[in-house]
């Protein structure tokens, strides 16, 4: 088994657990920078998935699946977006060049995202595999999945005989995770977009790394792993109820003014506010998920909300934990009230 | 409805009959139910000279049981205040730590309950004291599709259905409205809109909700049907390209034709400033007898009289599968929708003694 950026956090844990699987003989773990954290007993391979020596790694390995992890939205380290897209972009096409001409390989499992869907008013509120985007993305890490997609697409018409299985997950969350939604729940207070509260789906990782196990073996009894399927918890959360049950308070501005906070912060290079994510915190995104749990069979094990109790949880509490906010209500109730009731209406928003 | 049927506007000759007319009143102080007087809602009299001409079924009567008891009983024995205190105060902080359940179109039942009801409720009561008449035609369980005339301006009708439905039908059922691309689109009101659980008007979103068992309403005329001028008022626009009805078929759900009468009335469309409105991006920029000349005042709606009735229910499980892909029944059934809404809302406007009363 071949296995591409293993450097993060996301695909080192995925190196380490899929060794334990008796199907297992031997992982062979690809990225360009070497891994800080230990990859089990992998053989790391330090190779640029951009340059075509990831044919000749594939060929020495004679691996009969390939796991592309290399998707990414954030920059690893000091990288730059433009050395990102390159990976993102040029890589898959380079890592499903060097598959083409191998006749081992026989799966491949592709990190995708549902950003592929983009995010915009006009859209059903709720994406299914063949939902077409009424937007495309115009830019950033939505528009490399979508490149990205159509590569696989076209191997997949090409290599028949590989079974081609693209998981899109939602935004992955939970207690180690390092993407953009995450850093963004880090900050001390939530900039959102005034008169909108998107609705946001989650994965949780150890969910992420059950699917992609799913993905890299045979397909157990009465189950399909190859095809396109999202990946998402159950439920949805709104923004703000994010922000109440992280204790983050949240600042509401108009629109154009998010977007030019975004530019700004992304120029000073503090966090990667990019354009698809204003959008997705603006009109939300959530997609329907019983591909996964019919034809993939694969029943996550948190839904949206206890993905996000975990990862409240890993943070430190907010400005207003929403514990000190229950007790001070308690406190309240606990009074002797004598006719000065509040009435519900006061916590219309 | 190509037949000019002369429809008596302003009749205010039977303003006598209004006094005799009981006022109705529903729910008690603070009540938000009438489960104490189930007859209140259906105390709406016959009207006299037209009463044998009806057939569309009786006044809907609440008589079904009264509903599961609320959160916020509204007793006023002892204790009755402390208890509302107290769930207000355990409402207020499940909103304010966030632990409160939406659903994936993120309609928020609790919100859309305790707070934006009981907003809407006191125009649906008191400013419009809308009469709801054949509730009983709406399935207990089970999809539906309500189909109903659009009008007004700005969409009010739809928000009054809502409270309608959630109001008064036995079993409690809330109403799933598809609203047009433009809500979701304009911020405050996108917001407001997802939680009171509408969606966007696509058959994606419609089929899915049916799917789930839920009672959806379309107002299948869309921005032709609301942006109409005030002398074409209850004359039935094309109903788009008859979209709604495949997706019924699909689904297997019956279809219950809605007819609202007094909607066109609250903003009399006098004019369209038509520069404006592209200007905006809207389809239309109404000029009436009040907006824009008197400012904010200008968009107080007029205090007319309202009249919902949900007419008989017309089943589409008996087609076969492929009969949604068969554009002449789909043609014949969205006629068969469309004219049954029409023709009701005739009987309606000639039963209504005044627009404002």
């Amino acid at each position: 088994m071949l296995v591409t950026g293993v450097a993060r956090q996301l695909g080192g844990r995925f190196v380490r657990r899929i060794q334990r699987d008796p199907e297992v003989d031997r992982v062979v773990a690809v990225d360009a920078v070497p891994p800080e954290h230990h990859l089990g007993g992998a053989d790391f391979v330090q190779a640029d998935i951009r340059q075509p020596t990831i044919a000749r790694v594939l060929a020495e390995s004679g691996a009969d699946t390939v796991v592309h992890l290399d998707v990414t939205g954030t920059p690893f380290g000091s990288g730059s977006r433009a050395t990102l897209k390159e990976t993102n972009v040029i890589g898959t096409m380079q890592l499903l060049g060097a598959c083409q001409k191998s006749p081992n390989v026989k799966r491949l499992v592709v990190k995708s995202s549902t950003n592929v869907y983009g995010s915009a008013p006009r859209d059903p509120a709720v994406f299914t595999e063949t939902t077409p985007p009424k937007s495309l993305p115009s830019g950033g890490f939505a528009k490399d999945t979508v490149e990205v997609e159509g590569y696989v697409r076209g191997f997949a018409r090409r290599r028949p005989d590989v079974a081609v299985c693209v998981l899109r997950f939602a935004n992955i969350l939970g207690p180690a995770a390092d993407s953009p939604l995450a850093a963004y729940f880090s900050l001390p207070v939530l900039p959102t977009v005034f008169g909108y509260d998107p609705r946001l789906q989650f994965v949780h990782e150890d969910d992420v790394i059950e699917v992609l196990r799913i993905g890299s073996h045979e397909p157990r009894r009465g189950t399909l792993n190859s095809g396109t399927f999202n990946i998402a918890g159950d439920g949805v959360l709104l923004l703000s109820q994010c922000s109440r049950r992280l204790g983050r308070p949240t600042v509401p501005l108009l629109l154009p003014a998010v977007t030019w906070a975004g530019s700004l912060v992304r120029t000073l290079g503090m966090t990667d506010f990019s354009p698809e994510q204003i959008r997705l915190l603006t009109h939300g995104r959530v997609v329907a998920t019983d591909q996964m749990r019919e034809t993939l069979g694969f029943t996550p094990k948190y839904t949206t909300a206890e993905t996000f109790g975990d990862f409240v949880r890993s943070r430190g509490p907010g400005l207003l934990p929403p514990e000190a906010l229950a007790r001070a209500i308690d406190r309240i109730a606990a009074l002797p009230l004598p006719g000065s009731g509040h009435p519900p209406t006061q916590s219309a928003n | 409805m190509a037949d000019a049927k002369v429809i008596p506007f302003d009749d205010d000759r039977s303003r006598e009959g209004a006094a005799q007319r009981p006022s109705r009143r529903r729910g008690g102080a603070g009540s938000r139910r009438p489960g104490a007087q189930p007859a209140a809602v259906g105390e709406v009299q016959p009207l006299p000279g037209v009463a044998s001409a009806r057939e569309d079924g009786p006044v809907s009567r609440e008589e079904g049981p009264p509903r599961a008891p609320l959160p916020q009983p509204a007793d006023d024995g002892p204790g009755g205040l402390e208890r509302r205190v107290a769930s207000g105060l355990a409402f207020l902080r499940r909103r304010l730590t966030g632990d409160y359940e939406v659903d994936d179109f993120g309609y928020d039942e609790e919100l859309t309950d305790q707070v934006l009801m009981s907003l809407l409720r006191p125009v649906y009561e008191k400013y419009f004291r809308v009469e709801v008449k054949g509730i009983e035609n709406i399935p207990a369980e089970g999809g539906a599709l309500i189909v109903a005339n659009h009008s007004g301006t700005l969409p009010l009708d739809g928000l009054m259905m809502q409270v309608a439905v959630h109001d008064h039908h036995p079993a409690g059922r809330h109403l799933r409205l598809l609203a047009a691309d433009l809500v979701f689109v304009l911020p405050v009101v996108n917001e407001l809109a997802r939680k009171l659980g509408h969606t966007l008007a696509c058959a994606e979103d419609a089929e899915r909700l049916l799917g789930q068992g839920e009672l959806v309403g379309v107002m299948p005329e869309g921005f032709k049907g609301i942006g109409k001028p005030f002398g074409e008022r209850y004359k039935l626009q094309r109903f788009g390209r008859g979209g709604f009805v495949s997706t019924a078929l699909r689904q297997g759900v019956p279809i219950v034709p809605c007819s609202i009468v007094g909607a066109e009335e609250i903003y009399p469309m006098i004019g369209n400033a038509k520069t404006l409105a592209r200007l905006l991006g809207f389809p239309y920029f109404p000029l009436t007898p009040t907006f824009p000349w008197l400012g904010p005042l200008g968009v107080i709606p007029l205090p007319t009289k309202w009249t919902i009735q949900f007419g008989e229910a017309i089943p589409t499980d008996g087609y076969p599968p492929e009969a949604a892909e068969d554009p002449m029944l789909m043609f014949n059934l969205t006629d068969q929708v469309r004219e049954q809404i029409q023709h009701t809302l005739y009987k309606l406007l000639v039963q209504r003694r005044s627009v404002f009363f």
